[in-house]
């Protein structure tokens, strides 16, 4: 990109999805960046259009019309501004057509196979499957599995430098035994990134130089105590350019227009998680809730771990989240019972229909029950996987004794958490934003003091990207437009003791003073803006918060407010019963008549 | 202006229906370019690679991985038969040698000198893909398909589960003609309401060819699949072919589609349940090759366009599955009751009333 930084006035940026593209229109305006427009229209990469570029130029018709800005000429972008027309920067991401889909493969499978699935989330893929060694599987199941799945391109590692190379070899003749061709374009062969043992590269090279498109990056785990993913992590994405996306439809000409490399939408969200969590020096989990999937981002102590949950989602893979946590966890959110042949026919009827919304609020209720759901899960998932690395031999001395951490264990601790983020449809388009902050935190239970945010109209893919190229204006945009401060929840640990009383509070803000008793079961919230509120809080009975039985500190509010949740952790459902379910949501201000939840809407 | 785009599932009388016949590798095809294909002939053919095995050499033999080759008394890419020693040691002093035999048919594919195993392959797997349709062969693909051009019937169900098939249209209005059929195994059926399980195990049990229905119970497929279906991602299940062209739950199939099924009633027809959603957007369909002097093909892919006067159905509760004309499509956003601000539609039912409804739980109804 030949653009000089500050002469960037007008920003276009989209996210081609599975099934809706996006564009925001980002302007600089009285001396700051700030969001103008967003647009959208049905993504087009499937027949009959098989063209990205349609449902790009309909989602820039769309801001064209609301912006009452001309920014198309003869279907192709005006760059530079000229006037009141056109646009400085065009930049893009994509998750159409399934995304990125990889294999990875590695010597033992949660030592280099874990760390090659990290490199490969990390730079936004799908892990289809991860072929080791020692995963339990025979040769020639590993090889119909890679023929079956015909993924994007593979990511081999194992071995240490300088360590045994026969495993990883072993690895690369299953591959050449599969001889498996890419998804996408018939003709062109395999991608596969050698990032495994040094020794074994002659090796690899005469068994997959010819019948692959090889790379050769550096040892993902030169030591057993060092990962290093970032060159596994860039040569993905130079992959995903020149292979995966030059094949799929349209995308050819898209490059042709973006000034600046498309990247994997959850690849772009990742950067912006990282990048919230490295400028305010906190810990973050970062949640993006999708049709087919859900990702799970996190920052703790500075590493960065991302899962992609492919069979959680709000359309085409709600019924994977029925079948997973089944007809009872999801009614149990529910205020009123609801027929179980009835509800599971209209969660399937939303997977083969999976462009409706819901018009009646009990489909609204549904369906963010199963969020909830579908985000817990998730979480789960997320924590199994983001952990220190496995197999390090640790040094003890005789202090450690009470204090024994296991190597490969999760990095997730709900205590230091700092902020939730939250982004996605059912999230960022909920019609109240309480709606929000109640699925984060009924999903993720955190614990302590946490701030609940979320992403305003879904338009953090665009900023992740944003961020590459004009960090300024992304930040800018991010912290004004974009992240939605809710406030702030306050969850103390400690379970029931047949004590009813859980602690004390006290608010100072806007010269006024709030305080009370939160009581076992309550959830209470504090109206009160994205300002500081001196807080002070006493602990009743075995409640803490963060370890401590009284926290004095300045907290902030949000656009929903300060969440006081007495409902104890670990959280144990069986302790409440609809109408509790009833009582959290009048307490939270969450659905608009809570008694009318079966009455359907219809014209007046 | 910005075009707004709804699913429509096609229910076409006569329409020009194209079907690739795609191998799932390079093979060899069968037919020309104009060619006129039956619906059961072979189109094209290839050979999946066997089944491999590895075996470890370098063990069994007692040898250094690097003194494979030495060892061994076969080529790469030559065939190999069972029982035949494949490899040898050198022994001690030339005496005690050890021989490695050959535990299959196959092919040996490769010799590792840094594991020190070997890799054999059993025979290919041949594979063939027929035309599917009667139709014209339109388009050949180079080794890898054809594409088949036919004027038929064409109606696209909502979700289904197994894989091709052909057979003939029979409508079945009760369970009870099940007992009294002549039964011929080729019988497609179809009911206008919806399929409870005891009768999908009683056509299963008669080896029908395939079920058009209205609806289904969820609970009802998870017994058939003989598991909760997560994705819809269908087509591969060893189930009788079940193609539901309405929705889940106990719904009649919509009365144009019953209507069309019953004036082919006794023809020739191909159903497929494969659906996938996501990527792709495969849907079930029954397609009905009618020989007809009818010219005025249907082949408008841009009918999905709603607009005023489109003639659509409503998929999504309250007023699922009824039917209206689109009389107004408001230019601002509609608040719903679910405080949702949504771009919709006024609907005018066949009662008369009009509804507001989301644009996005509408279904514009393709159809001649």
């Amino acid at each position: 990109m030949n653009k000089k930084l500050k002469d960037i006035k007008v920003i276009l940026a989209t996210d081609c999805g599975s099934t809706t593209t996006k564009a925001i229109l980002i302007e600089f305006i009285n001396d700051e960046y700030r969001l103008t427009f967003r647009g959208e229209a049905p993504t087009t990469v499937e027949a009959p259009f098989e063209d990205v570029t349609c449902g790009v130029i309909n989602s820039i018709i769309e801001l064209e019309e609301l912006s009452g800005r001309k920014i198309l000429i003869d279907d192709k972008i005006i760059s530079p501004i000229d006037n009141n027309a056109g646009v400085d920067l065009y930049i893009s991401t994509s998750s159409a057509g399934g995304g990125l889909q990889m294999m990875v493969g590695g010597v033992v499978k949660n030592m280099t196979g874990e760390s090659a699935q990290r490199a490969a989330l990390g730079a936004g893929s799908i892990v289809m499957d991860i072929i080791a060694s020692n995963d339990g599987r025979k040769y020639h199941e590993k090889v119909q599995k890679i023929r079956q799945l015909r993924p994007d391109m593979i990511l081999l590692s194992g071995g240490v430098d300088g360590g045994t190379k026969s495993h990883v070899v072993e690895l690369a003749e299953i591959i050449k035994t599969a001889n498996p061709n890419p998804r996408l374009g018939n003709s062109f062969k395999i991608p596969i990134i050698y990032a495994g043992n040094k020794d074994a590269i002659d090796d690899i090279k005469k068994r997959l130089e010819d019948i692959t498109d090889l790379k050769i990056v550096d040892n993902i785990r030169p030591t057993l105590d060092q990962e290093n993913l970032k060159p596994s992590r860039d040569k993905i994405h130079d992959l995903f350019m020149e292979h995966v996306m030059a094949q799929a439809p349209g995308y050819n000409k898209l490059l042709t227009w973006t000034d600046h490399p498309i990247i994997p939408t959850p690849g772009a969200v990742g950067e912006i998680i990282k990048k919230i969590a490295f400028n305010e020096n906190i810990s973050v989990v970062g949640v993006d809730i999708g049709g087919a999937t859900t990702d799970v981002f996190s920052v703790f102590n500075k590493k960065f771990n991302r899962t992609v949950s492919a069979n959680y989602g709000m359309s085409y893979s709600i019924c994977n989240v029925l079948a997973e946590t089944g007809i009872k966890n999801i009614s149990r959110w529910l205020s009123s019972s609801i027929d179980e042949k009835n509800l599971t026919n209209r969660i399937a009827n939303k997977m083969i229909r999976p462009t409706t919304i819901p018009q009646t609020l009990e489909e609204l209720i549904i369906e963010q029950s199963i969020a909830r759901e579908a985000l817990r899960l998730s979480f789960i998932q997320h924590k199994e996987f983001a952990v220190s690395l496995k197999g390090i031999q640790q040094e003890r001395t005789i202090s450690d004794t009470f204090d024994q951490t296991m190597s490969g264990e999760t990095l997730v601790n709900m205590n230091d958490l700092d902020m939730i983020v939250g982004s996605g449809g059912v999230l960022s388009h909920a019609p109240r934003r309480e709606q929000a902050y109640r699925m984060l935190v009924d999903a993720f239970l955190p614990e302590g003091v946490t701030e609940i945010a979320v992403d305003s109209i879904f338009m953090m893919p665009q900023l992740g990207v944003l961020s590459e190229v004009h960090e300024k204006a992304a930040v800018e945009v991010f912290n004004k437009d974009c992240l939605v401060r809710l406030g702030t929840c306050i969850a103390p640990v400690g379970s029931n003791n047949n004590s009813t009383e859980i602690l004390e509070y006290s608010f100072e803000f806007n010269n006024k003073k709030v305080e009370g008793i939160l009581k076992f079961g309550e959830i209470v919230l504090i109206d009160v803006n994205y300002i500081s509120v001196k807080t002070k809080l006493v602990m009743k009975e075995n409640y803490t918060i963060n370890g401590l039985s009284e926290f004095q500190d300045d907290i902030y509010g949000g656009e929903v407010g300060i969440m006081l949740d007495g409902r104890g952790r670990p959280f144990d459902f069986n302790a409440f019963n609809k109408d509790s379910i009833k009582d959290w949501s009048i307490q939270t201000n969450e659905y608009p008549i809570i008694d009318s939840v079966t009455t359907s809407d219809s014209l007046k | 202006m910005s075009k707004s785009y709804t699913p429509g599932l096609k229910i076409i009388e006569n329409a020009l229906i194209k079907k690739k016949r795609i191998l799932p590798l390079s093979g060899q095809l069968h037919v020309d370019k104009n060619d006129l294909v039956k619906s059961d002939q072979i189109v094209a053919s290839a050979n999946i690679p066997g089944n491999v095995q590895m075996i470890n050499v370098s063990n069994k033999l007692n040898i250094d991985p690097n003194q494979i080759f030495d060892s061994m008394l076969c080529k790469v890419d030559h065939e190999v038969k069972k029982g035949q020693v494949i490899a040898r040691n050198k022994g001690l002093f030339g005496f005690f040698k050890t021989e490695l035999k050959s535990p299959m048919d196959g092919i040996l594919i490769n010799v590792s000198d840094v594991t020190g195993q070997i890799i054999i392959s059993e025979k290919p797997i041949p594979i063939e893909v027929d035309a599917y349709i009667d139709g014209r062969i339109n388009e050949v693909y180079e080794k890898e398909g054809v594409l088949v051009t036919a004027q038929g019937a064409l109606i696209q169900g909502i979700i289904g589960v197994g894989g091709e098939q052909k057979g003939t249209l029979k409508i079945l209005e009760s369970e009870k003609e099940l007992d009294n059929l002549d039964l011929k195994s080729d019988l497609i059926c179809v009911m206008s309401s919806y399929l409870d399980y005891k009768m999908y195990k009683k056509i299963n049990q008669l080896g029908l060819k395939g079920i058009i229905c209205g609806g289904i119970d969820y609970e009802s497929l998870t017994k058939i699949l003989g598991y909760p279906l997560g994705v819809a991602i269908t087509g591969s299940e060893s189930v009788t072919t079940v193609v539901v062209t309405e929705g889940f739950g106990d719904i009649n199939m919509s009365e144009r589609t019953f209507q069309l099924l019953n004036k082919y009633k006794d023809s020739y027809c191909s159903i497929n349940g494969a659906t996938q959603i996501r990527a792709g957007v495969m849907r079930p369909e029954v397609i009905i090759n009618i020989d007809s002097d009818n010219k005025n093909i249907i082949n408008n892919n841009n009918e999905s366009l709603i607009l005023v006067n489109s003639k659509v159905r409503i998929i999504r509760d309250p007023f699922f599955g009824l039917i209206g004309t689109v009389s107004n499509l408001p230019k601002d956003l509609v608040k719903m009751k679910t405080e949702t601000m949504v771009r919709a539609a006024e609907v005018t039912l066949k009662d008369g009333s009009k509804k507001i409804i989301p644009r996005a739980n509408l279904e514009v109804i393709l159809s001649d």
